[in-house]
């Protein structure tokens, strides 16, 4: 099985730990995984703020890199939303497609592609999960608190296989943490107000660390921590997902 | 319309100002939207539900023609006078002339977001006619002489001792008085009055059944029946959106809207209007305003299944925490974000972008209108057509360039790292909207692709 590593750029650029656990999370699980060089972003950036025509480019760049591998992975829903959603190149749509089907977020990627059932790590401390909306709501990792529906989660089904690790009981569980891409700082102050409250409610149900599937929401979590001078950390799933035994 | 107001951005920063007001306001609407949890979940069904009422507004928006005239032909039959409005000043021209056949000054309404759509209060006010807002909380928005900031709970911004002051100064009650029992039945005092004189009652109209010529409005303070049971004169304006195709889909629909709106199983009155009682005129006007319009949007129409219910609003987290009145529009929130840019692309060119797309809106939706995707097409359209800010347009340009060219974003990037590990000043200031709260993201010296490139090939 041949896996294409999928970067965003602002994990290439900003959170190069997340990268490397990515990698060696997915080669511990037997997979033959390729960085394809030369990647940039997925275009969401643009796209969301309007500008999905200017996105040409990045599609083009995205078809060139992953059109021939088997699946191809990346550490945020977020932008394999994007991915999934709108990408299109016009005269190699087949490729296209093909990538668009193949494309899976990290945990999504373990728990049904690999179906893996138990894991070797160790992360002996109270976690709080941040639901980012796009891998819940776009991607379906877990089941929406507005739906009445059988609940799952494929993150938390992933994280209980970490030996120590504690799972906090949030009182909102998948509500949003104001990122939103380009909304972080148009709307600041509301962008800026719903992290705190994100954050509050992990405190208050004490939370050591801050995980979740997309580095963008917890970047932005991260910034306001930093600022609070708080004690509490972020890490991507990934870093605890290969959190080593020993 | 002439841009007379912030954009939504600016209106919430405002409104930020007073972070525990923004506590209070999420947590007033949070509990609204558990309410509306519970009451989804006593409903095993819940989902069959809302794609029921879905598809039946799917088939309304395919055949509204025929569905209207079916209504017209119906309601005339009943004994109603229908009436035909193009756009918002002519349902004012309408309403205003059939008041001023009757000569009256001074009548009662009850909650209709069309009329605030249409802005009639003040264009009714200009021609000498005042207009008293029967629906509780519309009533103490207007005494406060400020727009409702929600569609089902016009005054939801208020806090009870606010609500205490105004009825002193007002309707007289003591001062400081805050209780909102006391505050209700004064209120109920002061409007009783004025259904007893009011020759005239204006209502909205929640579900029009084309089969009958029926309405069905619906209330929890019965004020539209006081109004229209005591005039003479009763007035229903209603989009033309608001059919259904016939009486037994109430049952889909009556269900939904209360459940999803406040969380209750059913309003305290569902009230049907057929006939006009002996001597009483009815009169129902149909108003368009943009909504053909939006219907010829193919990636716009499912906005017109909206059945008000303002359950988008309740669990928007930006909602919550920029408060109605940051949209400037009749009707705020999500769906007032999508419906706002078909009336004036320009002056409802922000609201589109003031959301995450987290998509819990879409959610809660009854009639599953896929409103987060609406707001991120909006978004593409308002570009289009030229309504971003220049320097917007210019960043997402050079972006654009950077990232479509792999050497050109690894320079920019090892450069932009090394500056800000360097002279982080450069990113640490007042210009950055990003770290005016938060602190940037400490730039590490490789970055993966770097990495990559050393420990693996």
């Amino acid at each position: 099985m041949k896996v294409g590593l999928f970067i965003p750029c602002y994990i290439d650029q900003f959170y190069p730990q997340v990268g490397i656990a990515t990698l060696s999370l997915l080669e511990k699980l037997g997979c033959e995984v390729v960085y394809p060089q030369g990647q940039t972003c997925c275009g969401q950036p643009m796209a969301n703020s309007g500008f999905e025509h200017l996105t040409s480019g990045c599609n083009t760049l995205f078809v060139n890199h992953f059109q021939d591998f088997d699946y191809i992975v990346g550490p945020s829903g977020s932008c394999v939303l994007h991915i999934k959603d709108h990408l299109h190149v016009p005269d190699r749509e087949e490729k296209a497609t093909h990538i668009r089907q193949r494309i899976y977020e990290l945990a999504e990627f373990l728990t049904d592609v690999l179906k893996v059932e138990s894991l070797q790590a160790r992360f002996p401390h109270k976690v709080g999960i941040h639901q980012s909306c796009h891998g819940q709501r776009g991607l379906g990792l877990s089941q929406m608190s507005e739906l009445v529906a059988e609940p799952f989660s494929k993150p938390q089904q992933l994280l209980q296989m970490v030996e120590g690790l504690e799972l906090v009981e949030l009182k909102r569980k998948d509500e949003c943490c104001g990122f939103g891409g380009t909304f972080c700082v148009f709307e600041e102050a509301v962008s800026v107000k719903m992290g705190k409250d994100r954050i509050t409610d992990h405190v208050n149900n004490g939370a050591e660390y801050i995980t979740g599937n997309d580095v963008s929401c917890l970047m932005h979590l991260e910034g306001i921590l930093r600022r609070q001078q708080s004690n509490v950390k972020v890490l991507h799933m990934a870093e605890i997902l290969n959190a080593s035994i020993d | 319309m002439e841009q007379d107001h912030k954009e939504h951005s600016l209106l919430a920063e405002t409104f930020n100002a007073n972070e525990s007001r923004v506590d209070w306001h999420d947590e007033t609407l949070w509990w609204v939207r558990q309410k509306r949890d519970r009451m989804a979940w006593s409903i095993p069904e819940w989902e069959e539900l809302r794609e029921a009422a879905s598809r039946i507004k799917h088939n309304v928006l395919g055949n509204m023609h025929d569905y209207l005239i079916e209504f017209e032909k119906n309601a005339i039959a009943n004994g109603a006078v229908v009436h035909w409005a193009a756009d918002a000043a002519e349902h004012n021209k309408i309403v205003l002339q059939l008041l001023q056949k009757q000569g009256v000054k001074r009548m009662v309404k009850s909650k209709s977001m069309l009329t605030e759509e249409c802005h009639l209060n003040p264009y009714l006010a200009e021609h000498g006619i005042e207009v008293i807002d029967t629906d509780l909380g519309e009533r103490i928005v207007q005494l406060a002489k400020e727009p409702p900031s929600h569609i089902v709970l016009p005054c939801i911004h208020k806090k009870k001792e606010e609500i205490g002051e105004l009825f002193h100064e007002h309707l007289g009650t003591p001062a400081g008085n805050a209780d909102p029992k006391f505050l209700t039945a004064a209120a109920r005092q002061h409007l009783r009055k004025e259904f007893i004189q009011s020759r005239v009652a204006i209502t909205g109209v929640n579900f029009a059944v084309a089969e009958t010529g029926e309405m069905v409005v619906c209330t929890n303070e019965g004020n539209a029946d006081m109004g229209a049971h005591l005039a003479d004169v009763h007035i229903a304006c209603m989009g033309i959106e608001k059919l259904i195709p016939q009486r037994k889909h109430l049952g889909v629909f009556l269900r939904l809207l209360a459940r999803s709106a406040t969380g209750q199983p059913i309003t305290t009155y569902s009230s049907h209007f057929r006939k006009p009682k002996e001597g009483q005129q009815l009169h129902i006007v149909l108003v368009d305003n943009g909504r053909s319009r939006q219907l010829g949007r193919e990636d716009f129409r499912n906005s017109l299944k909206c059945i008000r219910c303002g359950a988008c609003m309740n669990t928007c987290p930006v909602y919550r925490r920029s408060g109605g009145h940051s949209y400037h529009n009749a009707i705020a929130g999500p769906i007032g974000s999508i419906l706002a840019p078909n009336l004036d692309m320009k002056d409802y060119a922000d609201l589109p972008f003031a959301s995450t797309l987290c998509g819990s809106c879409s959610n809660v939706c009854p009639v599953k209108i896929d409103i987060h995707q609406q707001l991120y097409k909006w978004r593409q359209v308002i570009t289009k057509e030229g309504y971003t800010k220049k320097t917007k347009a210019a960043g997402m340009h050079a972006m654009n360039i950077v990232l479509s060219k792999p050497g050109l974003y690894k320079t920019a990037g090892g450069v932009g790292r090394w500056v800000m590990r360097t002279f982080p000043a450069v990113v640490n200031n007042g210009m950055n909207p990003w770290y005016k709260q938060r602190e940037m993201p400490a730039p590490p010296k490789e970055s993966f692709a770097d990495w990559y490139k050393k420990n693996r090939k």
